[in-house]
């Protein structure tokens, strides 16, 4: 099984009765109070163009009502667009009659919903089956293939209990197990740890990354979390008023924030576990001084291991041990507190 | 105020009716009509009806004639299984036991197969209703009006087309009761469908469910302890319009208590109107407490 890229291509939504009558006003830049005022429709989504990276966690970040939850339905179409493409191994999701679509869901997408969205009166067990189920799989090796689930998302033993019997964090653990079960290319998750305690939530992150490093599934991952944000994601699309304000790597948006609302919210993120070495190095002058630290390592783990030898001078090395540059304790505590510039464009 | 009148154009005063000769005209052709349609296809009313009849007497016949004990152990059984509960049990061991003592056995009998039969059609047609008042606004505003109307008609009403229609007897009987029971059954499964959580139905969307599929893993289970509030509604109007029905020949407790009324024995027809009511507590016990039992995974809650 391999997973594909999903391409967003010029996506609109426009809630209403007569949403198609108002996509050429609003590509012609009819705003979205506008909209409202004038017509009565709301404007959920505009001209959203995203390359979701194929196996990889795509996080879509916004405040509520920013449109995330609604771009995240259109991949599996449980929302109809307006206008536009969701491509998907070449195929448009939006164009798919209600068969091909049923297929694709059954057999492409698995979901995880933010309030767990458990059938109350089946089993954990019976829950987690329930892709398969729908999918026509025996009772016998959906069990199997189940259990697997449960026993890797740390349920064993719960098998049996009812979802009202467990805690939220166990709750979702299940929906997780229901969505990995039905061994779908693409995992969705919408909102999935935004209702858990902060602790529970890091838990269930590591659980992700875990299983992600294996699975190499392509994830669509909706927070407004920024931090979950930038633990989890591979590329991270930032939305606001149903557009998309800025998208990249969680470095490049924590360095080089797109306007004043993302710098807002980049000014509390810890630098240190975001930014790379690579990044803040120093170009090699004459031979590399002190231990060598890998490339891709983040700065608040470089600065505890030259810590704790009590060096101040490092230099980076690539894959196959090259230095490729050098990198001081002083220079590393430098980029790991905000810039000063950074506040200055906030306030 | 008749001094107002005085002063007024008559119309305003006396509200202008149709005439008397052209109401009866109307009355005399709608009602002939009706008969003339009724007696034109009395052979297919008649056919479609005969399984009832059929059903209806096999099912009295097996309650009357099977040796008391037998029933009663029955009951009993049904009870217990069904609500797992022995002061409920208890009490219709008891209860039948009166019934039995007090001479009323075998009319209890007959109105409990009545209330069985009207019962099973009520739910045979009712949740199939409701489910399509479920599933679409338009069909809701439809029967919504037709339920109100079967609801506030007064029974005796409705018995007078039944009558014309099926002549008198069981089957006739059994259908006012199912008419007037069936309400709530109706209401009830929709609204129970249209309750159930959206995002557990999204859910069910998102895995790629079918609409049969999601109406049998989700909306029906999730909706059924409203169903069986509905249920449970239907026995306790079924039991009501037995007495009513007996006026159009339904055998039985509402027999009894029809001629207690034209006679005025009051002892009889206190009677039987107990024995009605232990009836009624015990199915309602029953069917409420096999409610609950079925809905036990949302009562304990992680604490």
């Amino acid at each position: 099984m391999v997973s594909h890229a999903i391409e967003v291509r010029n996506l609109y939504k426009i809630f209403g009765p007569r949403g198609g009558d108002y996509v050429d006003q609003v590509k012609n830049g009819l705003g979205k109070a506008e909209l409202n005022e004038k017509y009565g429709h709301v404007l959920g989504l505009r001209d959203i163009n995203i390359s979701m990276p194929a196996g990889g966690i795509m996080v879509v970040m916004g405040l509520s009502g920013s449109g995330k939850s609604t771009l995240i339905r259109h991949i599996n179409r449980l929302i109809d667009p307006t206008a536009g493409e969701v491509l998907y191994d070449g195929v448009d999701v939006c164009k798919m009659n209600e068969n091909d679509l049923r297929e694709f869901r059954r057999h492409k997408t698995a979901m995880v919903f933010q309030k767990f969205a458990l059938l109350p009166h089946r089993t954990v067990l019976e829950n987690t089956v329930y892709g398969l189920e729908i999918q026509g799989v025996g009772q016998e090796e959906r069990e199997k293939r189940a259990r697997q689930w449960i026993a890797r998302v740390g349920l064993s033993g719960f098998e049996n209990h009812y979802p009202n019997q467990l805690s939220g964090g166990m709750q979702q653990r299940v929906g997780l197990a229901r969505a990995l079960t039905n061994d779908a290319d693409i995992l969705l998750m919408d909102e999935a740890y935004s209702a858990l305690d902060p602790l529970i939530r890091v838990d269930m992150q590591t659980v992700l990354l875990d299983l992600q490093k294996e699975l190499k599934k392509t994830v669509v991952f909706i927070t407004h979390d920024l931090d979950e944000a930038l633990r989890l994601g591979d590329k991270i699309a930032i939305l606001r008023d149903g557009m998309v304000v800025q998208q990249g790597t969680g470095q490049e948006i924590v360095l080089n924030p797109a306007d004043e609302y993302i710098t807002a919210f980049v000014k509390e993120v810890n630098r240190g576990r975001v930014v790379n070495v690579e990044t803040i190095m120093a170009p090699l002058s004459g031979n590399p001084e002190g231990m060598p630290i890998a490339k891709g390592t983040v700065l608040e783990v470089a600065a505890r291991a030259m810590t704790a030898v009590n060096q101040t001078l490092a230099h980076v090395v690539d894959e196959t041990g090259k230095p490729v540059g050098a990198i001081s304790l002083s220079a590393i505590i430098s980029s790991m507190v905000t810039p000063t510039s950074h506040e200055a464009k906030a306030a | 105020m008749a001094g107002i009148c005085e002063l007024l154009p008559g119309f305003l005063c006396k509200f202008p009716a149709f005439s008397d000769a052209s109401v009866r005209g109307a009355r005399k052709v709608i009602d002939d009509g009706f008969k003339g349609l009724v007696r034109e296809y009395v052979n297919l009313i008649d056919a479609m009806v005969q399984p009832l009849q059929w059903f209806l007497n096999y099912l009295e016949r097996l309650f009357v004639s099977s040796p008391w004990p037998i029933i009663l152990i029955i009951m009993v059984a049904i009870v217990y299984f069904g609500s797992r509960n022995m002061k409920i049990t208890i009490g219709t061991a008891l209860s039948m036991f009166a019934i039995g003592l007090l001479g009323l056995w075998n009319d209890t009998m007959v109105t409990l197969a009545m209330v069985t039969v009207c019962t099973m059609i009520a739910i045979v047609v009712g949740i199939p209703i409701g489910i399509l008042m479920a599933r679409s606004d338009r069909v809701q505003g439809i029967i919504n009006p037709i339920l109100d109307v079967m609801q506030t008609m007064p029974s005796f009403v409705y018995l007078i087309p039944v009558v014309m229609i099926f002549g008198i007897g069981k089957v006739p009987g059994l259908i006012a009761v199912v008419i007037y029971a069936v309400p709530p059954m109706i209401r009830l499964t929709n609204l129970g469908i249209r309750l159930v959580d959206k995002e557990v139905l999204e859910a069910a969307d998102a895995f790629g469910s079918s609409g049969w599929q999601k109406l049998k893993n989700v909306q029906m289970p999730l909706a059924l302890p409203t169903i069986m509030a509905g249920i449970n509604q239907t026995i306790m109007m079924s039991l009501a319009m037995v007495v009513v029905a007996s006026m159009v020949g339904v055998g039985g407790l509402g027999k009894n208590v029809l001629q207690a009324i034209n006679n005025q024995f009051f002892t009889v027809g206190f009677l039987n109107g107990f024995a009605l009511v232990a009836i009624a507590i015990i199915f309602d016990r029953t069917s409420q407490a096999y409610g609950k039992r079925l809905q036990k995974h949302s009562e304990v809650i992680h604490g």
